[in-house]
C-alpha cells in the first residue's frame, strides 16, 4: 500500500472515529449524569409505628421517613459500609480513644427554616443515650461505653466515652439516628412520634395510614444539586401479590427489603431488560434457640446432635433456590470483619462437609444422652411463609435422618414472639437482623439470659458474658477476633445453645430506570433518596 | 310501628355492650403483647424496665377489671380511646377507611341486585329449560370460587392481557370519580360475582314458592300479562327474602373485604382488622369490632323497615 492511500486510509477511519466519539460520547456522557425530576415511588411492605427513628427498630419506619432527616455521620451507600460525614464535616479521635470531636456543617437549615447547630446533635444523642422518664431508645444500650455527650459552641460536638470503643462511628452513623431539633426536643420529647421536621433533601407532605406517603424536594437542601428527585410517593402494600402487580406494572419502581428467588424469576420473566436485579448477603439469620430449662435439652450433647445433623452446605444450595437463605456462617456474618474463614467454620460441629459421619456421631451422642430413637419435639416456627416456613421443613426433615421425630408448629407472629419470651417451646426458629456487622451488635443476643432479654434459651454462661464484655474493650483487632472466636465455639459447638442454619440472601429488583440504586448487606440503610435520580 | 322501632334501638346498647364485654375478654386471653410485638420483633436490646414503662404508659399493667372500666367509661363519652400502635384516635382511624369500604359494599350490592333480580326471575320462570341451567351453573360456580381468587384472576388478566393494573391508592369520588371507579370496579365485579351468586339462587327458590301461591293462580286466571303478575304480584313477595340475604351480605361486607382488600391493596377496613389484630392493637380491635357488630344491627333494623314496605301485611308488635 502506497503512503498516500494508507494516508488516505486512516484519515478515514480516523474522520469515522472522530464523528462517532463526537455523536456517542454527549449520550454516553448523559447515561452517566444524573438528572433532575421525577417522583420515584416504591413500595414499603408494612406499616411504621411511629415516625420516632430513636423508639422504633423496624425498616417500615425507616423507608418512608428516613428522606426527611440527616445523620451527623452516616454510611455510605454506594461504598457500604464506609462512614462519612452528613452533619459533621469532619471528625477527630484522641489518642487514647476515648474523645471523638466532630465539626458540624454551617448553613444547614430546618425545613422550619431556622438554622442547624451543635446543640441540636447533642439533644438528639441525649434523646438516644440517655433517654427522659417516659421516652423509649431502642438503641440506648449499644452506647453504653458514652459518658456524655457536649456541645461546647455551636459547631461543635464531643462524644465522651468511659473507655474506647471499636467501631464507635459505625455505631453513631445508625439510619435511626435522626437528627432532631433541640428546640422542639425540650418541649415535647416525644413529638418527633406523631410529626416530622428535619434538614433532609425531602420535606413531608403527607401520609395516609395504609395507604402512600408523600415527599417533596427540599429546595433550600444544604448539599448542592440535591436530590435529583422532585419527590417521593411510598406505598404500603403489604400484600405479596398486591406488591408484585404493583412492581410489573411500573406503578412501583422498587421495595428495598427484598423479593423471594421465585418472586425474582416472575418478574425477570414479564419485565424482561425493564428491570436489573443486585443480589448480596443479607445481615439476616435464621436460628435456632434450644430451651436449655426443658429436657433433654438441658444437655450439651442433645443439642450438639441436633446441630451436627444439619447438612447446611446441601441446605444452602438447595434452599436458595426456592428461599432467600445462602450463605453459611457463624455468628459474624459470612463475608464481614470478623467472619470465620471456611476452613474455621469446617470445624465446628455441623459445619463438615462430611455429613453422614456427622450424622453417626449425632446418633452417638443421642444414645449417651438417653434419648431413644424416635424421640419426638415441636418446632416452633414463625407463620411468615418466607424464609421462615422452608428453613422450617428443611430442618425438620434434616432431623428425621438422625431417627427424631419432630412436629413443625407455625404460629402468628405475636404468639410465637410471646411463647418465645416466656420459654414456652422445646426448639424454635429465631432471626436477627442489624445494620452492622459490630460484635457488640451481632453477641448480645447470646449473653446470659439474666443479662440479656433477647436470650431465649435460658441458659446462664458467664464465660460467655466475660468474653463479650472483653471484646467490647479490645481495640486490637487481631485480639478482638481471638475472642470473638472462643465465644462462637462455645456457643454453636462446645454448649451449641444455639444453632445457625443460614444466613440471608438479598435479593432487590427495580426497574432500570431508577440510577443511582446500589444494594447494601441490610435494609436498614436504604433507601438513600438523596442520590438516586430517574433516567427518562 | 313506633313502639317497635324504639324497642329495637334500645336493645342495640345490650347488644352492643355484650359485643364489647367479649371481644375485650378474648383479646386479653389470647397471647402476645402489643409492647413485645413493636419494641422487641426489630432485635433491640431493651431492657425489661423499659417494656414495663411502656405497658403502663398504655394502661396494660393494671388489671383486666380495670382496664375493662376504663374501656367502658370511654364508650360512654362515645370516646373509643386511641390506637396503641400508631396513637391516633381509634374513631378517626376507622373514619379513615370507612368510605373505601362503604363504597365498596354498595358498589358490590348493586352489581349483585342487577345480576341476581333478573337471572333469579329468568331461572324461575323458565324453570328447567337452559336458560335456568345457565344461570345454576353461574351460581354454583359464584359460590364455589371466593372473591378474593377471582380477584387475583381479575388483576392477572388485566396485567397480562392490557398491561393495565388499577390505581393502588384510594382517591375518593369527589375528588376524581374516574380514577375511584378505575380502582373499585374491579374489586366490586369480584365480591358482587359472589354476593349475586348467593341473591340469584335465593331470588330464585323464592320466586318459584310464590309463583306457586293461590293468589298468582289467580292473577293468571284473570287474564293478567306475565310482565304485570311477575312484577306487581311475584316478584314484591318473593323479594322478602332475598332483602334479608342482600342485607347480610352488606353488613358482612363492612369487615369481611379482609382478603379482597388485600388482593387489590384497598385501604380499608378489612385491611385494617388484618393489621390491628396482628398488632394486638386492643382498643382499635375493639372499636373495629363494635363497627362490625353495628353494622350487622343496623342492617338488620332497616331490613325490617324495608320489610314493612315490601309487604304491608307484615306488622310490628
Amino acid at each position: 500500500m502506497s503512503t498516500g492511500r494508507l494516508w488516505r486510509v486512516v484519515r478515514s477511519v480516523g474522520l469515522v472515529w472522530l464523528i462517532g466519539a463526537l455523536v456517542l460520547l454527549p449520550a454516553l456522557a448523559t447515561a452517566q449524569q444524573p438528572r433532575r425530576g421525577g417522583t420515584l415511588v416504591y413500595i414499603v411492605s408494612a406499616e411504621p409505628p411511629s415516625f420516632d427513628g430513636h423508639r422504633e427498630t423496624t425498616f417500615a419506619m425507616l423507608h418512608p421517613v428516613k428522606p426527611h432527616y440527616n445523620y451527623l455521620v452516616k454510611f455510605d451507600t454506594q461504598n457500604f459500609p464506609k462512614v462519612v460525614g452528613d452533619l459533621a464535616e469532619s471528625w477527630t479521635v484522641s489518642r487514647d480513644g476515648r474523645t471523638y470531636t466532630f465539626k458540624i456543617r454551617q448553613g444547614v437549615r430546618w425545613h422550619d427554616g431556622s438554622p442547624l447547630t451543635a446543640r441540636d446533635i447533642q439533644a438528639t444523642y441525649d434523646k438516644i443515650i440517655f433517654p427522659k422518664e417516659g421516652v423509649i431508645s431502642a438503641r440506648q444500650a449499644m452506647y453504653h461505653m458514652v459518658q456524655r455527650v457536649e456541645a461546647p459552641d455551636a459547631q461543635t460536638v464531643v462524644f465522651r466515652l468511659k473507655f474506647a470503643s471499636p467501631g464507635f462511628v459505625e455505631k453513631l452513623a445508625s439510619p435511626f439516628n435522626f437528627v432532631y431539633k433541640a428546640e422542639i426536643l425540650e418541649r415535647d420529647p416525644r413529638w418527633y412520634e406523631r410529626n416530622i421536621m428535619g434538614t433532609g433533601p425531602f420535606r413531608f407532605v403527607e401520609y395516609v395510614r395504609g395507604s402512600h406517603w408523600v415527599g417533596r424536594r427540599n429546595d433550600e437542601y444544604f448539599k448542592p444539586g440535591l436530590p435529583y428527585l422532585d419527590g417521593f410517593r411510598a406505598l404500603f402494600i403489604g400484600s405479596r401479590s398486591a406488591m408484585m402487580a404493583a412492581l410489573k406494572s411500573g406503578q412501583a419502581l422498587i421495595e428495598f427489603r427484598g423479593v423471594s428467588p421465585a418472586e425474582r424469576d416472575d418478574l425477570v420473566r414479564t419485565l424482561g431488560d425493564r428491570i436489573a436485579v443486585q443480589e448480596q448477603p443479607w445481615n439476616c439469620n435464621l436460628i435456632v434457640v434450644f430451651n436449655t430449662r426443658r429436657k433433654p435439652f438441658d444437655d450439651a450433647r442433645v443439642r450438639r446432635a441436633l446441630t451436627l445433623a444439619v447438612d447446611r452446605w446441601g441446605g444452602s444450595q438447595a434452599l436458595s433456590q426456592i428461599a432467600l437463605v445462602r450463605p453459611v456462617g457463624a455468628v459474624m456474618r459470612p463475608g464481614s470483619e470478623y467472619a470465620m474463614s471456611q476452613a474455621e467454620l469446617m470445624r465446628l460441629a455441623g459445619y463438615g462437609r462430611n455429613i453422614t459421619a456427622a450424622r453417626q456421631q449425632a446418633r452417638q451422642l443421642l444414645r449417651e444422652a438417653g434419648v431413644p430413637e424416635g424421640f419426638s419435639f415441636t418446632l416452633k416456627n414463625r407463620s411468615i411463609q418466607m424464609p421462615y416456613e422452608p428453613v422450617g421443613v428443611y430442618l425438620v426433615d434434616q432431623w428425621r435422618q438422625i431417627g427424631l421425630n419432630v412436629r413443625h408448629e407455625q404460629q402468628e407472629t405475636a404468639r410465637y414472639l410471646a411463647d418465645q419470651r416466656a420459654g414456652n417451646y422445646e426448639a424454635t426458629v429465631d432471626f436477627a437482623c442489624d445494620f452492622i456487622d459490630d460484635p457488640d451488635v451481632q453477641l448480645v443476643k447470646f449473653l446470659s439470659a439474666d443479662v440479656s432479654p433477647l436470650n431465649y434459651g435460658g441458659y446462664i454462661d458467664r464465660q460467655l458474658d466475660a468474653w463479650y464484655f472483653r471484646q467490647s474493650r479490645t481495640t486490637d483487632r487481631a485480639e478482638r477476633t481471638r475472642i470473638i472466636r472462643q465465644f462462637e465455639r462455645r456457643l454453636l459447638d462446645e454448649q451449641a445453645y444455639v444453632m445457625y442454619v443460614l444466613w440471608w440472601w438479598r435479593i432487590i429488583p427495580y426497574w432500570r430506570t431508577l440510577q443511582g440504586y446500589k444494594t447494601t448487606t441490610n435494609h436498614y440503610v436504604e433507601p438513600d433518596l438523596e442520590v438516586y435520580w430517574l433516567s427518562p | 310501628m313506633t313502639r317497635y322501632i324504639l324497642t329495637r334501638l334500645l336493645l342495640i346498647v345490650p347488644t352492643l355492650v355484650t359485643v364489647a364485654v367479649l371481644i375485650f375478654v378474648i383479646m386479653r386471653v389470647v397471647p402476645g403483647d402489643i409492647v413485645a410485638l413493636r419494641l422487641v420483633l426489630g432485635g433491640s436490646y431493651i431492657t425489661p424496665g423499659v417494656l414495663e414503662a411502656e405497658r403502663a404508659r398504655l394502661g396494660l399493667d393494671k388489671p383486666m377489671w380495670a382496664q375493662f372500666v376504663d374501656y367502658l367509661m370511654g364508650l360512654v363519652r362515645f370516646d373509643l380511646g386511641t390506637s396503641m400502635w400508631s396513637g391516633a384516635p381509634v374513631a378517626r382511624e376507622i373514619a379513615i377507611r370507612l368510605p373505601l369500604t362503604l363504597q365498596l359494599a354498595v358498589m358490590a350490592t348493586v352489581v349483585a341486585v342487577a345480576v341476581a333480580i333478573p337471572l333469579g326471575t329468568l331461572a324461575a320462570v323458565y324453570r328447567g329449560r337452559w336458560i335456568d341451567h345457565a344461570v345454576q351453573v353461574f351460581s354454583v360456580a359464584g359460590l364455589a370460587v371466593p372473591s378474593f381468587w377471582l380477584g387475583i384472576l381479575l388483576i392477572l388478566f388485566l396485567l397480562t392481557v392490557f398491561h393495565y393494573l388499577p390505581p393502588l391508592t384510594y382517591t375518593p369520588p369527589w375528588v376524581d370519580l374516574r380514577a375511584n371507579l378505575a380502582q373499585l370496579i374491579w374489586p366490586a365485579l369480584a365480591v358482587g360475582y359472589r354476593y349475586s351468586a348467593v341473591a340469584t339462587r335465593m331470588t330464585r327458590s323464592a320466586l318459584l314458592d310464590v309463583l306457586r301461591e293461590d293468589y298468582v293462580r289467580t292473577a293468571w286466571a284473570k287474564g293478567l300479562e306475565r310482565r304485570v303478575i311477575l312484577r306487581r304480584h311475584a316478584l314484591r313477595n318473593a323479594l322478602l327474602p332475598v332483602v334479608t340475604v342482600i342485607g347480610l351480605e352488606f353488613a358482612f361486607l363492612i369487615g369481611g373485604l379482609v382478603v379482597t382488600e388485600q388482593v387489590f391493596n384497598l385501604n380499608g377496613v378489612g385491611k385494617l382488622i388484618v393489621d390491628a389484630i396482628s398488632q394486638r392493637d386492643y382498643t382499635l380491635i375493639q372499636g373495629l369490632m363494635l363497627l362490625v357488630a353495628s353494622a350487622y344491627i343496623l342492617v338488620n333494623f332497616l331490613t325490617d323497615l324495608l320489610y314493612a314496605w315490601l309487604d304491608p301485611r307484615i306488622t310490628f308488635g
